[in-house]
This record gives structure tokens, C-alpha cells and sequence, in this order.
């Protein structure tokens, strides 16, 4: 077992109660809005649609069974009992009174948790892959880096105030589960000649003007780690432009200056900023790897597991789609979608906390992650205790067989809740999700990601979804474009707009005729969609979506 | 977009924004802010609305983000003419949850009399 409790507890303590100082300074008066404001944003705390939202740090989507169950008590003392489960690993309520957060930001900091950098123009929560430490395909565990990452970019005082927020995520597996790509720095571990290092990816993002990051280093030594990151930032923070919202992310940065130009700045950078660093952070991660060690694994006989599948064609079923591979014979990482069809996409309610927290503790070497496609993941459980897992998670309602599937779909809150949002997503997503479950096509369409935005911000991930949609306010109607050809694992890819966009009632019926004629064109049933629109190109599928009015 | 709209009697508007403490929407009314959209305070002059307005921005030891946005006279009282304000006055679409519990609850407060 391993404890991800920070251990800067007092500190984060100590902002819990400057904060409380604010929110009355704030309600009697002394502050007004436009003082408060950039203090409750640098608390995670926002007002959106319909009510404040606090967002909470999950870092790199870590969390312990304690810190679980503090979730469900704040859902339902101070929220309506269901928390949101973000596409960066965190978690928001939707409905806190403010005067209610500074009694759930000291219970945070009781259990460890804080929402400090989860807004503001700031680094926010360092992610990874949700199978870190666990998958098969991992050569090295990216957690000792994040939790580095983490507490050096923690109220780092040069960079509070930069240009715009600031995304940092790192895998250590071959399959990038991580997006690295579409991140302001993006890091991929590497051993190259016996040595440890990073891949460093800088300028990737989403949001109205997506990209794809760029290589800055091949190589970077692991000890190098933090004076080159501070060189990147500090670099950014001078030459990112202050001038217009929209440019500002290091992505137009580098893209603008050419990243010839933006590596020669870092790299100098990186020859000062190296002299400044002694080794405490060479410690710090001797620490963190500590912290980090891999749970006693057993070694115990399996053939309970293969009984129950070979019995129960509903758990076979499951175990077919929500398992992922596990680096340690005789053990799986069991994804818990939170993609019941029908209900909104990373939503748990404190019940479904709770259990998911017991079993952490009963099964699952009291290890839990929330992953950026909005569901959680027990990272280490022993295949022989599948069943009963499999029998709890049902129970709650929590065992649907579609991890990775149509139904398994990101979407942003949208105009259900969201002030920035042009439209709404989530029912967007319930609908979609209905109709392939209804339709009985689920299953034979197989794997593929939808993603859903209700603005150009992309917190839905649209642009790298095999199918994106966005939804956007055309003349005062919600108005949906559909992008074909994302993709953020293995051949990271922006997608692409297939055409005019679709009103809401048009979404639906338009997702089908793209989906049907996936399975008319596809080779066989092992190719999936976005492999038949690599193959076959956007032609097919665009006919799909806008078919030719047929001729009187 | 609604901060720079303008009333007229042809396309009146409301004054809206969030309960400071509790965070809720709120509509100006008669005799200070209401949860219920309905008995909004419908403004069809532009010096009237702005004074009221400039009211609103006064008030921010009550309410945050105060802002005009066009809406039209609806039997019941002042409704939304934008999608993004009918949200606000409903709720999310995925609960029950938000404004529309407040007009659940004021039916059956009616239906119990």
C-alpha cells in the first residue's frame, strides 16, 4: 500500500483558512467581486450556470479509500449527493454554497486534498495514465515524477501569473494513454543507454485552435527534469503573449516564433536554471519512488476467475471490455464506467464513492484512480476476486460491459452547467448512448471514442474523438458540427469537420447513419472505425452524415 | 453579449444574476431579487434599466455578475427569448435539480391549499 497523502498538510491547511478570511471579508463587504474573484479562482472555486462549482485536485488522478469516502461526504453534506468526475482527473460539485467552502476545503485538507491550481492561469493538476503502476504495457511508473511535478509546481511563485493555464501529463507505457500530445509539455519516459530520461512534447492543446505538441528534447536525463520544465515555463511566461486571451497558451507561443527559436531560448534558459539546482530534487524523487513502490501482489491460483466466466455471461462480458492488462500474472485493472447508459457521463453518486472505496480496500491494495475519460479505475485486483467485485460493482449499478465502447463517451458539462458552454452536451451523450444500447448495435460497432464539447474550449476532448461533436449557438438555436478522424492514443490526430453542423434533434440520426455505414464499409468486425476511416478516408462516412436528398 | 443589450417596449429585458452567498439565479423584482424568473421586474426603457442596473451593481454584497438580457412578456410573466436563459430559469436537463424544484415546490404548495 502506498500513501498519497501530500505531506505539505499544513500549508494546505493554512489556505484553507486564509480562504475562509476571504469569503468573509468577501460577504461583509470589504471585498468586492472583482477583488474576490481571482481568490476564490485560485481556490478552485467558480460560478457557473446555475450555482458556484468547487473543483478539487485529484493529482494525477490518484486517490486514496479515505480521500474517496471525504468525497462523498462533501456530495452530500454540502452538494445534491454526486460529484463529476473531470477529463483532467479531478473532481467538481456543482452545487456548494460559498458559504459552505471553507468548512469543505479544512475537511479536504484533513484527508490531504486542497483545490488550489485547479483554475487561474497557473499550473494546474500534472495527469497520467489511470493504469500507471499497473499496465502490462508500462516500462516505468510515471506517478514519482507527477507527484514531483506536482509539489514543485505547487504555489511555485513564478508561475502564478502566467500568460494562461498551464497542462502538464506524462505516461511511462508504450501506448499513450496519457495524450502527451495535446498537452502544453507532455513527457514520455524513455531508457536510453541505461539511462533514464523523458521524451519532451511541448505546445499541444485543444480549445479553439488545437494542436499537436511538438518533440523540444529526445532526450532529457531524469535528473534534468525540473530545470528544463522551469526553463519551458519561464521561457513562456516572458515571451507568451499577454496581449489576447486566445493566443496566449505556449501552443501559439512556440507555433509563432517557430520552435527552432522557442528551443534555442529554453535551452539557454536551461543552462542557467541547471546551476540552481543542488539535488533536493533528486531526493525528493528518491522519496517519491519510495512512496510509489508497487503493493504486495499475491500469487494465487486463478481458476475461480475462469470458472465465473465461463458460468456468468454477463461477467464474461464484462471482463471482456472493463479489464485492462496487468504487468503482474494472475491480476487485472478493473475500469468502473461511470457510462451507465442513459446517465450523465461521470457522474457518482456518494454511495458509488463509498463502495468503490471498500472495495480499493477489500480487493484492490486500497489503490483508486479516476482516469481522464471519466470513470474509475482499480488499478491492482487479483483476478480471483473478480467476482465478488463484479457482483458489488453491479449491485451499485456500476458494472456496465462498455469501457471503450459507443456509450463510453467524454462530454464536458456543457449548458447544463457550465457559463462558458454554447450548448448543452450531456444529454447529447444519454441519447447517443440510449440509441446504440436500444438498437443492440453496441456491441457489434465495438471499440470506438465519442467525444463531446459544448464550446470551442474542447473540455470534452471533441478534436481527438474517433467521432468529436461540438456544440455550438448558431442564431440563438444549439447547433452541433461533427469532427471524423480523432485520435488521442495511438496515432494521435486531430479530427477533422465533416460539414455543416446538425441541430440537436438531428444529432442522433446522424451518428446512426455515420455508424451504420461504418459497419458496411468496415473489412471485418476486427477493424474499427477509426481504422476504416484511415483506411477508406472521409468520403464514405461524410455521404453517410449528409446524404444526398433523393430525386422526385 | 446580454451586458450590451439594450430594452425596448418592442424587446424588453430583465436584470439577472447570482445569489452571492448561496449562488442560485435571481431576477430583480419590485421589492429586491426572486428566484422566481417569473416575477422578474420587465424593463422596456433603456435610462430605466440602467438606473436599475447601476442599482444591481450597487447590491454586490447580495448578488454577483448583475446583468441585463432581453425577454418578452409571457402570460405568467417576463420569459426567456435565448436558450441560454431558459436554462437558467429551468435547471440542468439531466436532474431535477436547480430553479425548476423552486416552481415544483411552489405547485404543490398551491395544490395543498
Amino acid at each position: 500500500m502506498f500513501d498519497v497523502r501530500p505531506v505539505e498538510t499544513d500549508y494546505v491547511r493554512h489556505r484553507a483558512a486564509q480562504f475562509r478570511a476571504q469569503v468573509e471579508r468577501r460577504l461583509d463587504g470589504s471585498l468586492t467581486e472583482d477583488e474576490f474573484r481571482p481568490l476564490r479562482l485560485m481556490n478552485g472555486v467558480y460560478l457557473q450556470l446555475h450555482a458556484y462549482m468547487l473543483r478539487i485536485a485529484i493529482p494525477y488522478g490518484t486517490i486514496s479509500p479515505d480521500q474517496m469516502r471525504m468525497l462523498a461526504h462533501l456530495a452530500e453534506t454540502y452538494d445534491k449527493g454526486y460529484g463529476h468526475w473531470t477529463t483532467r482527473q479531478n473532481i467538481q460539485f456543482n452545487w456548494p454554497r460559498l458559504v459552505d467552502i471553507p468548512d469543505m476545503l479544512d475537511k479536504l485538507a484533513s484527508v490531504g486534498m486542497h483545490a488550489i491550481q485547479t483554475s487561474g492561469n497557473t499550473i494546474r493538476n500534472v495527469t497520467t495514465d489511470a493504469f500507471a503502476g499497473a499496465a502490462a504495457d508500462e516500462y516505468m511508473d510515471p506517478r514519482p515524477y507527477a507527484e514531483l511535478l506536482r509539489s514543485w509546481s505547487t504555489d511555485h511563485a513564478e508561475f502564478q501569473f502566467l500568460p494562461r493555464k498551464f497542462k502538464i501529463a506524462i505516461t511511462g507505457a508504450a501506448r499513450d494513454r496519457a495524450l502527451v500530445a495535446a498537452h502544453d509539455i507532455g513527457l514520455r519516459l524513455r531508457q536510453q543507454d541505461g539511462r533514464t530520461g523523458f521524451e519532451v512534447w511541448v505546445g499541444g492543446g485543444l480549445g479553439r485552435t488545437p494542436m499537436l505538441g511538438k518533440v523540444i528534447r529526445d532526450f532529457l536525463p531524469e535528473e534534468d527534469l525540473l530545470a528544463y520544465i522551469e526553463a519551458i515555463i519561464s521561457t513562456y511566461n516572458l515571451s507568451g503573449r499577454r496581449d489576447n486571451k486566445y493566443k496566449a497558451r505556449i501552443k501559439i507561443t512556440v507555433h509563432e516564433r517557430g520552435l527552432d527559436v522557442f528551443k534555442a531560448e529554453v535551452e539557454e534558459e536551461f543552462a542557467n536554471r541547471r546551476r540552481d539546482f543542488h539535488g533536493a530534487d533528486r531526493e525528493a524523487l528518491a522519496v517519491f519512488k519510495n512512496r510509489f513502490a508497487a503493493p504486495a501482489f499475491r500469487n494465487g491460483p486463478t481458476d475461480g476467475y475462469e470458472a465465473a466466466r465461463a458460468a456468468n455471461g454477463a461477467f464474461r462480458s464484462w471482463t471482456d471490455t472493463n479489464l485492462h492488462p496487468h504487468k503482474v500474472d494472475g491480476y487485472a485493472s478493473v475500469i468502473v464506467t461511470f457510462k451507465t447508459h442513459g446517465a450523465t457521463p461521470g457522474d457518482a453518486s456518494a454511495d458509488q464513492m463509498r463502495l468503490l472505496a471498500d472495495l480499493a480496500e477489500q480487493y484492490g491494495h486500497a489503490d483508486l484512480r479516476i482516469s481522464h475519460d471519466q470513470n474509475v479505475v482499480l488499478p491492482h485486483v487479483h483476478k480471483s476476486d473478480l467476482p465478488a467485485v463484479y457482483a458489488a460493482l453491479q449491485k451499485a449499478g456500476l458494472a456496465t460491459a462498455n469501457a471503450g465502447l459507443t456509450s463510453d463517451i467524454i462530454a464536458c458539462p456543457g449548458m447544463d452547467y457550465c457559463t462558458l458552454a454554447t450548448a448543452r452536451s450531456i444529454p447529447i451523450a444519454q441519447e447517443i448512448a440510449t440509441h446504440f444500447k436500444d438498437n443492440g448495435l453496441e456491441d457489434e460497432i465495438g471499440k470506438l471514442n465519442i467525444r463531446i464539447s459544448g464550446c470551442i474550449n474542447a473540455c470534452g476532448h471533441h478534436h481527438l474523438g474517433h467521432i468529436g461533436i461540438l456544440g455550438l449557438d448558431r442564431a440563438g438555436v444549439e447547433n452541433y458540427q461533427i469532427t471524423l478522424g480523432g485520435d488521442g492514443y495511438d496515432i494521435p490526430a486531430i479530427g477533422e469537420r465533416a460539414g455543416a453542423g446538425f441541430p440537436y434533434d438531428q444529432v442522433v440520426p446522424a451518428i446512426d447513419r455515420l455508424l451504420r455505414a461504418y459497419l458496411e464499409l468496415r473489412a471485418d468486425a476486427s477493424e474499427r472505425f477509426i481504422d476504416a476511416y484511415r483506411r477508406l478516408g472521409p468520403a464514405p462516412f461524410k455521404a453517410a452524415l449528409y446524404p444526398e436528398p433523393a430525386h422526385a | 453579449m446580454s451586458k450590451a443589450f439594450v430594452p425596448t417596449a418592442a424587446k424588453p429585458g430583465v436584470i439577472t444574476a447570482n445569489d452571492l452567498r448561496e449562488g442560485h439565479n435571481v431576477w430583480m423584482c419590485e421589492d429586491g431579487w426572486t428566484a422566481d424568473p417569473a416575477h422578474a421586474t420587465l424593463f422596456e426603457d433603456e435610462a430605466i434599466a440602467d438606473l436599475a442596473l447601476l442599482k444591481a451593481v450597487g447590491q454586490s454584497n447580495i448578488v454577483v455578475g448583475p446583468y441585463l438580457v432581453e425577454a418578452r412578456r409571457g402570460p405568467n410573466g417576463p420569459e426567456p427569448t435565448h436558450f441560454r436563459e431558459a436554462f437558467r430559469q429551468r435547471g440542468p436537463s439531466n436532474y431535477f435539480h436547480g430553479i425548476q424544484t423552486l416552481k415544483q415546490a411552489k405547485l404543490t404548495e398551491a395544490s395543498n391549499v
